[in-house]
């Protein structure tokens, strides 16, 4: 048995059970950041404290939201939206944040593409983030259904269908996910555990092993530097604080880290007491009506993109098109076929492939909320094979990089 | 040595024993997710034939999907006429011609709307068009409206039951089976 002294303070008594002490330094004051970064490795943490207020006002959602097709709407948008205190700040708040909360994710992924964070040992950290990617997509679309809005029953009926996967005609498999012929109740209950519970459960798992894959390759820097973290922590240590590469998580990375999320908070909250409704969609303040279709029916803001690349094409070759753009992007590491880590700017072609594909995916985004008619049907159409045609030509290109 | 391949063999047991229970466990919650014997059985709904006019798109509802009735003008029989694609997917009942299809469209389930003037219907989310017996005319449905199962009773038809004319036409391909 290991031996226990008497305490010599509250935190001595803790630190001889749980290695406190330790595990502080693990995690917080000798994990490593390298110094030569910018405000937008702070994303991640703006994704945690976003990620914190979802969770928090989606508890506070779930005390009063009812779970059944004939009470969900009214319990939104009566009970919640006028009789609880504060009940439409919850409301906003989760609203809001899971429309933001795509915005900061996009970034972060278009940051980790751009200084080529995803190569050279860093795979696992994203691979794991395009899941969690998929895993918010699915707790976006889940949630979604919640109100029960025209919006919810309608989003509801299209992406179930996709799952009959057009030609195959698995209604059988529509079906089983619905647990009914038609989104109804069955649907609504199964939907609202997916979101309540099993995919945040998902999600955090994700996030610990996001984490996780970060201790090993270390945060990525401006100039994709192979940095010696032993060497450059010693030398911190020894005292040569400004000589060493790195810095101590907290409090160093942190206080700057917090800044960022400070400014992020008050864009957050102009938009929660301010401009909240571009979260939410009129047509989802009609209760759902299963005899008739909103006259557009677009998803939110963030799938648009992938929405797009469905649509200019017949059932089939579009289900094939937005199944790829699903998967494709979890693939970079391996389709990157340079040795290069450096930023996107000094890596001639893959510099223009980088923006050609940024302004892209914005291209798809406005042209997936405008009616698919005339001019910006043929633009979408152009979007998409684009799209599809850098991805093809991205090993080429990347083949043929010069090593720096 | 004999230590070891008794963990083995523990190991081994332990992963069938293990092994069947997961299985079951699955089928389980598959079968947990299936539609319910209520939802599956309230599933017929008995329509009027006497009740509809001509060129008047009705929307009647059979297991919460819309169903759209379009009794056919005698222009539109003549069209029809001409187009055996179109002439097979309507239901004598009488002398009356009707179209009775699944009121969603086949590429990803929105209802489309019917103009009566131009005798054809519009999917506003994705911009696919059918005529008047619900055939397509322009992509992205890779079909027409589907049609439910019926069967033909005098002068009603009732929804979910499988008639001997709809039998012929699933086995001509004129529908799926929804």
């Amino acid at each position: 048995m290991a031996h226990f002294t008497k305490a010599t303070s509250v935190k001595d008594w803790f630190d001889q059970r749980l290695a406190i002490d330790k595990v502080e330094k693990v995690m917080m004051s000798e994990y490593w950041i390298p110094k030569n970064i910018n405000f937008l490795w702070a994303m991640g943490m703006v994704l945690v404290v976003t990620f914190t207020l979802l969770l928090v006002s989606g508890i506070f959602l779930l005390m009063y939201y009812q779970p059944n097709v004939a009470t969900a709407f009214d319990s939104v948008n009566y009970t919640i939206m006028r009789e609880v205190d504060f009940g439409w700040l919850w409301r906003h708040v989760h609203g809001v944040a899971a429309s933001v909360v795509f915005l900061i994710i996009y970034i972060h992924m278009f940051t980790g593409i751009y200084y080529g964070s995803y190569k050279k040992g860093r795979e696992m950290i994203w691979i794991s983030g395009m899941l969690l990617f998929v895993a918010f997509s699915a707790e976006a679309f889940s949630g979604y259904m919640l109100p029960w809005g025209q919006m919810s029953y309608w989003a509801g009926m299209v992406i179930t269908n996709l799952f009959a996967g057009g030609s195959l005609h698995a209604d059988g498999l529509v079906e089983w996910i619905r647990g009914d012929y038609v989104p109804a109740q069955a649907f609504l209950n199964r939907f609202f555990m997916l979101h309540v519970l099993l995919i945040p459960l998902a999600i955090m798992g994700l996030i610990g092993l996001h984490f996780a894959a970060l201790r090993i390759p270390h945060v990525n820097n401006q100039d994709g530097e192979e940095i010696d973290f032993d060497a450059e922590s010693k030398k911190y240590l020894a005292g040569d604080k400004a000589g060493s590469k790195v810095m101590r998580f907290a409090n160093d990375f942190m206080a700057k880290d917090m800044m960022v999320v400070g400014i992020y908070l008050i864009f957050f909250f102009y938009l929660v007491f301010f401009h909240y409704d571009f979260a939410m969609d009129p047509v989802n303040f009609d209760p759902a009506d299963g005899l008739k279709t909103p006259a557009h029916i677009y998803p939110e803001w963030y799938f648009l993109w992938s929405y797009e690349i469905l649509r200019p094409f017949s059932t089939n070759i579009g289900l094939i098109a937005f199944a790829f753009a699903q998967v494709i992007f979890v693939l970079l590491p391996f389709l990157d076929r340079s040795p290069n880590t450096t930023p996107a700017s000094r890596r001639g072609l893959f510099k223009i492939w980088f923006w050609a594909m940024l302004v892209d995916m914005i291209v798809l985004t406005a042209m997936g909320k405008l009616p698919p008619e005339g001019i910006f049907s043929t633009i979408g159409l152009v979007a998409a094979l684009t799209f599809i045609g850098l991805w093809i030509v991205l090993p080429f290109i990347t083949k043929m990089e010069k090593k720096a | 040595m004999k230590n070891n391949s008794r963990r083995g063999f523990m190991g081994k047991a332990f992963g069938a024993v293990a092994g069947i229970g997961a299985i079951g466990s699955l089928y389980a919650m598959k079968k947990s997710w299936d539609p319910l014997p209520s939802v599956k059985a309230a599933g017929f709904t008995t329509l009027n034939m006497d009740d509809y006019k001509e060129n008047e798109l009705v929307t009647e509802k059979w297991r919460g999907k819309p169903i759209f009735v379009l009794k056919q003008t005698k222009e539109m029989m003549e069209k029809a006429k001409a187009n055996p694609k179109d002439m097979d997917r309507l239901i004598q009942i009488g002398d009356s011609h009707f179209m009775v299809c699944v009121g969603l469209c086949t590429h990803l389930g929105c209802i489309p709307g019917y103009n009566p003037a131009e005798e054809s219907f519009l999917c506003a989310c994705h911009g696919g068009m059918y005529d008047f017996t619900a055939e397509v005319t322009k992509a992205p449905p890779p079909r027409g409206l589907d049609i439910p199962p019926f069967k033909i009773d005098g002068n009603k038809l009732v929804l979910g039951e499988e008639g001997p004319e709809y039998k012929k036409m699933l086995e001509a391909g004129i529908t799926l089976k929804v």
